[in-house]
């Protein structure tokens, strides 16, 4: 067997337990309501038949997985990408909040960090706040946040990645905390002998030293960031962004609009987690890591 | 001879949670210019720690000691000496000459005067051709011989060695105390050197102090009779074998085993 094979096999089965799995449950899910359908309409169909109604219905309990590709598949490959119906155009106001949401979280997770780590009043007295700040369930928090912002005029991609950033910061300051404090004994006692300075102990040391874990905890925090944002077009009302399509889609009972657009949202964060990765391997790379 | 290192009646209790550690108990040694300084004893006798006292890495607890006529804080802030650690604490993410050139650029030195300095001290210990190359490319041996290179960069009197040789192997150990006197001969540097090998202590040293634990002290000072001049077959003969014979009486005059 090549290793191509050994590597993907496994998961393709998994993935073909879920996909056999969700058939079952869309059957399941979907025949009281087509069993009703055809009481009322005089109809009588061959077990077969009724299994194929079953996976066809406009507006299912639980779509079938072929219906959530084809509506993934229509809607993100043959619409123009400015059109409203575009998963791409969605997915991309739900990613510009995402990423500038998390650029905030990131700047904001490593200077509290620093702060952290260079000011013992501040080691003593944030920590226990920010862990306070992630037990708020963000559910409760993101409407507040932009009902008072749009009152004092802020309204649009400012709010929603404040929410990315309320969620993205915490990764990221806990995982520097760790990283700049990561540096052996002897590689600080070596600067001890130069009587070296605090700020060329913390660029020549701290900082290098932090690279693996600020890439490992960015990306938790893109993931998170995603997460925000779509919460955060959630009680706007927003008109575009995978978060609003997912809003529409429960208010019309849209299912199949629904999961197209949870496979949308999974797709950007499997990308963004990815190049993430990337980014840290290459910079890694740069920086003289052992090749794996 | 100008005393360098000037130690007297020096104690240093440690507060651990078992209670008091008594490192070292008056200690009182003098070092003199361009010696060669071996300290040696079995662990826990204070070698390490007599070494890190001189590098302002430790407070003493009592007593006094002098670097180059001045405290230890006042010697290390004036850059008075190289340390070499038990492991190579190169960092992973500079290249050779990078790590070499670490202590010459927080210590304000000029980009040209650095780059002449790393090939300098890259060819004492035998390393060039080797600047571009990351630590974990590189043998232990040679990881170490980089340390040392990073410790003589900037020049400093006073070399500091804390088991340098004590991870690598027999034949690269002995390579390497020949490099090590070699390059004492040629910089004229006073070196204080830890180990627990008595053969290697007796090979290097013009002076030998032997320590023992419980409290950390110094049991025995040998001065050594043998020539500057030392090949590796020195170790046979019967000079030489007479001084490791004294070492070995004194490491078991202070060391008991019954606890």
């Amino acid at each position: 067997m090549n290793s191509a094979l050994r590597h993907t096999l496994p998961v393709l089965t998994i993935l073909a337990l879920i996909v056999a799995a969700w058939y079952v449950g869309a059957y399941a899910l979907n025949a009281p309501f087509q069993r009703d359908l055809d009481r009322r309409a005089g109809v009588t169909s061959t077990p077969w038949e009724f299994v194929v109604k079953t996976m066809t219905q406009p507006k299912p309990t639980l779509p079938a997985p072929h219906q959530v590709a084809q509506n993934f598949f229509e809607n993100t490959f043959l619409r123009k990408v400015t059109s409203n119906r575009s998963l791409v155009y969605h997915a991309w106001v739900t990613l510009s909040a995402t990423l500038l949401g998390f650029a905030f979280g990131t700047v904001l997770g490593i200077a509290i960090a620093v702060g952290i780590v260079h000011v013992t009043t501040l080691d003593r007295s944030l920590m226990p706040w920010i862990i306070a700040s992630q037990t708020i369930p963000i559910l409760a928090l993101a409407p507040m946040i932009i009902v008072v912002l749009a009152a004092i005029g802020i309204t649009g991609l400012i709010p929603k990645s404040l929410i990315s950033t309320y969620l993205s910061f915490f990764p990221v300051a806990v995982g520097m905390v760790k990283g700049l404090r990561s540096p052996e004994f002897t590689h600080l006692d070596l600067m001890h002998t130069y009587n070296a300075s605090k700020a060329q102990v913390f660029w020549k040391l701290r900082v290098p030293a932090s690279v693996p874990f600020l890439f490992t905890s960015m990306k938790v925090a893109v993931a998170a960031s995603l997460v925000g944002a779509i919460v955060g077009e959630l009680p706007t009302g927003a008109v575009a962004g995978i978060g609003a399509k997912l809003l529409n889609g429960s208010y019309y009972s849209q299912t199949i609009d629904m999961f197209a657009a949870l496979v949308a949202g999974s797709v950007v964060a499997v990308i963004l987690v990815l190049l993430v990765g990337l980014a840290g391997r290459v910079t890694e790379r740069l920086m003289g890591a052992r090749p794996a | 001879m100008q005393s360098i290192i000037s130690a007297r009646n020096l104690d240093l209790v440690f507060q651990t949670a078992d209670g008091p550690v008594h490192a070292l108990n008056n200690v009182t040694l003098d070092i003199g210019k361009g010696e060669f300084v071996s300290f040696i004893g079995p662990s826990g006798c204070g070698k390490t720690t007599f070494l890190r006292v001189i590098a302002d890495l430790e407070k003493p607890t009592g007593g006094s000691i002098s670097v180059n006529g001045m405290t230890p804080e006042k010697a290390r802030e004036a850059r008075a000496y190289g340390y070499v650690f038990q492991a190579a604490a190169l960092y992973p993410w500079r290249t050779i000459e990078k790590n070499i050139a670490l202590p010459l650029e927080i210590m304000g030195i000029a980009k040209t005067e650095q780059s002449e300095r790393i090939k300098r001290t890259l060819a004492l210990v035998n390393l060039t051709g080797f600047e571009k190359k990351f630590p974990w490319q590189l043998s232990g041996g040679m990881q170490q011989r980089a340390s040392i290179a990073r410790a003589l960069a900037f020049d400093a009197d006073l070399l500091l060695m804390d088991e340098p040789f004590g991870a690598l192997d027999e034949i690269v150990r002995d390579h390497l105390n020949e490099q090590l006197l070699e390059l004492w001969a040629r910089t004229n540097k006073t070196i204080c050197f830890v180990t627990h090998s008595i053969p290697e202590a007796v090979y290097l040293s013009t002076k030998i102090v032997v320590m023992s634990p419980r409290p950390g002290r110094v049991t025995d000072i040998i001065e050594s009779t043998l020539p500057k001049e030392r090949p590796l077959d020195i170790r046979e003969s019967p000079e030489f074998l007479a001084i490791a014979a004294r070492v070995r009486d004194g490491l078991r005059a202070g060391h008991s085993y019954e606890d």
